[in-house]
């Protein structure tokens, strides 16, 4: 039992929180700490605080330094550490957890890229059911402005020729693209799950 | 082998490492009749093939002397080598057992005089010195071996290598024509002290075991440590012979791990901490150094003050992490990649040998057991459901020399008890 009375340190609010609301959060707990996962991550150099940092900072009550830490978006979803990891944790998932709920919240960093762009990609999938790949690649080099997405599209520009020549790249996409039949109908859905999701954990829409 | 005489109120022991002799000779002592039988040409098990002890540092020869000395010295124990347990009937008082006996192609006439060695070509890795090195193909398994009889590769058997073996040998002790034998014996109880095997270090792909030459087993560093090893004490290592004086001990390799062996082996910890003194006394000079790569030291029981005493010694430091992966240098050396966990700090260490911790596994758990046995979650022995076998030392739990006595005198007195209920119901009936 936590009661107001307790000394900080020995608070597991932020844990509770965790286990209540992040993905796989109840697995956190087991971490024992060997730092593996860490030494495992490709990107490991890049991270501000590595995956079995981030579970202890979790049960040492760090909520904004955990929630506002670009670090669990940098995870490229190799599964190194889940391989590895002594316990099993599943630790790709719980980052990707973290993340997720530090993005509802508002808390996860402002221009971090891989945020950007997933919000981008959802808004793209979300808005005809079918991803959208031109416009998804344009607005992502267009993200910096114009300047910088026509640098950026003249530097891919053998590539999108090729898939034009593939014909796995269709130009007339960019009038809106294919879509589903049913949109209000898969609309009505994805409302719903949100909802539903957003009950399950206390959160409003 | 005909001359068995087992009954009801005979206690067979399975494994003749440390275990299973303390087991036989505490039951013998108290009269008991005991058979033991033991897989491999000789007792000792792998006790036999360590260095020394951790805390004292005393070597295992001076304990495995003392117990072969009860053994010659007690009438009531009868030995079989080379023999294995293929099924097991009955209940508890009253087994059938059946044994299965290798032939050794040495009669009791062998007095081991080594002339059989001398006429053979033909080497095979030496199973003593787990395959560092080679030795003959008629070989005396190592210097203490209990029964003191030298054996005949099963592979020279048929070649011109067994003829040559038998024509220098002076008292007629090899005979190539031994055929395996089986025999049914009943005994009352059964103590199963079939002892551990280190985990496949192979399996653990990041660290490289078995792709990297420089990367060792404790057991393989055991042996190097030792005078009388492959290498004559000096740790030199595997790919150039070279003295090694940079060494890593990464702990838990296999151990407390749910890709690998569930449990903590125990003993591991000890073992290292042990180990940084045999390189600090191979390097008098002071140029050898240790560093143990750990998740937490498990120091079990009152050897605190032995990790405190290595944590003093300046030759040896301490990294609080699990290695994530090893790569191999054009040198031989072993860069060490992994983070340290106290401050969080990324590494890469240089290290000349790399020797891995592996973690106990039953031996019980290649081996089929009686079905009426039952295991826990890593396959070490709890005992059988009737209450008649027991598991004794290492094949009960991860243990060390010391506790493993333990475990075995404890069995030796449930099986005692066994005896003195069947004795007690058979008098009555």
């Amino acid at each position: 039992m936590t009661t107001a009375n307790q000394p900080a340190a020995y608070r597991n609010d932020f844990l509770k929180e965790v286990e209540a609301n992040v993905e796989e959060g109840h697995m956190v707990k087991m971490c024992m700490q060997c730092g593996v996962c860490a030494g495992s991550c490709p990107l490991g150099s890049h991270w501000e605080h590595s995956p079995q940092k981030i579970f202890m900072m979790i049960r040492a009550g760090k909520r904004e330094e955990v929630l506002t830490s670009d670090a669990m978006w940098m995870c490229t979803s190799c599964y190194n550490c889940i391989a590895r990891c002594p316990r099993k944790l599943p630790i790709t998932h719980i980052m990707h957890g973290l993340a997720n709920y530090a993005h509802r919240l508002g808390l996860a960093p402002k221009g971090q890229p891989t945020r950007d762009f997933a919000v981008m990609f959802w808004n793209n999938l979300t808005k005809t059911g079918r991803v959208n790949e031109l416009k998804l690649t344009l607005g992502h080099y267009f993200k910096d402005g114009i300047g910088a997405g026509i640098k950026k599209g003249l530097e891919m520009k053998g590539v999108g020729l090729g898939l034009l020549k593939a014909k796995r790249l269709n130009p007339m996409e960019i009038l809106g693209g294919h879509k589903l039949q049913d949109l209000a109908g898969f609309h009505a859905i994805v409302a719903k799950a949100r909802e539903i999701e957003d009950r399950r954990r206390g959160l409003s829409s | 082998m005909t001359g068995n005489i087992a009954t009801n109120r005979t206690v067979l022991v399975v494994g003749g490492g440390i275990s299973g002799m303390t087991a036989a000779l505490e039951a013998a002592e108290c009269g008991k009749e005991v058979i033991l039988v033991e897989k491999l040409p000789t007792l000792g098990g792998r006790t036999a093939r360590l260095y020394r002890y951790f805390p004292k540092m005393c070597h295992p020869t001076c304990g495995l002397e003392i117990n072969l000395r009860r053994i010659k010295g007690n009438r009531k124990v009868q030995v079989l080598t080379m023999t294995e347990v293929v099924a097991v009937q009955g209940r508890r008082g009253d087994y059938r057992v059946s044994l299965r006996i290798a032939p050794r192609h040495v009669n009791e006439n062998c007095t081991a005089c080594g002339d059989c060695a001398k006429a053979v070509d033909a080497e095979i890795p030496d199973p003593f010195e787990y395959g560092l090195k080679t030795t003959k193909a008629a070989y005396l398994p190592h210097a203490m071996a209990y029964p003191q009889r030298y054996v005949l590769d099963p592979s020279i058997i048929g070649t011109a290598d067994a003829e040559k073996a038998q024509a220098a040998c002076k008292v007629g002790a090899i005979d190539v024509a031994m055929a395996e034998e089986t025999v049914d014996i009943n005994v009352g109880a059964v103590i199963w002290a079939t002892g551990w095997k280190p985990y496949d270090a192979e399996k653990i792909q990041p660290y490289g075991y078995g792709r990297f030459k420089n990367v060792i087993t404790s057991l393989e560093f055991e042996r190097l440590a030792d005078p009388a090893g492959p290498t004559g004490g000096k740790l030199l290592r595997p790919s150039d012979g070279k003295e090694a004086r940079n060494i890593a001990f990464i702990q838990c390799a296999g151990s407390r791990d749910e890709n690998h062996l569930r449990h903590c082996s125990r003993i591991c910890c000890m073992a290292s901490l042990k180990q940084t003194q045999y390189v600090r006394e191979a390097c008098p000079d002071g140029s050898g150094k240790s560093t143990i790569y750990y998740i937490d030291i498990r120091a079990i029981d009152r050897f605190e003050d032995f990790y405190q005493n290595v944590q003093k010694d300046p030759s040896v430091s301490f990294v609080k992490s699990k290695v994530a992966r090893i790569a191999e240098g054009e040198d031989g050396n072993l860069v060490l990649h992994g983070v340290n966990t106290e401050g969080y700090h990324r590494y890469a260490a240089d290290h000349d040998l790399v020797v891995l911790a592996v973690g106990m596994e039953p031996e019980a758990k290649g081996i089929r057991l009686p079905e009426d046995i039952v295991t826990d979650s890593s396959g070490f022995i709890e005992g059988s459901k009737d209450e008649g076998m027991f598991g004794a030392g290492a094949a009960a739990s991860p243990l060390d020399v010391n506790r493993a006595t333990q475990s075995a005198t404890a069995a030796a007195l449930r099986a005692i008890q066994v005896i003195h209920k069947t004795a007690a119901t058979e008098t009555a009936a």
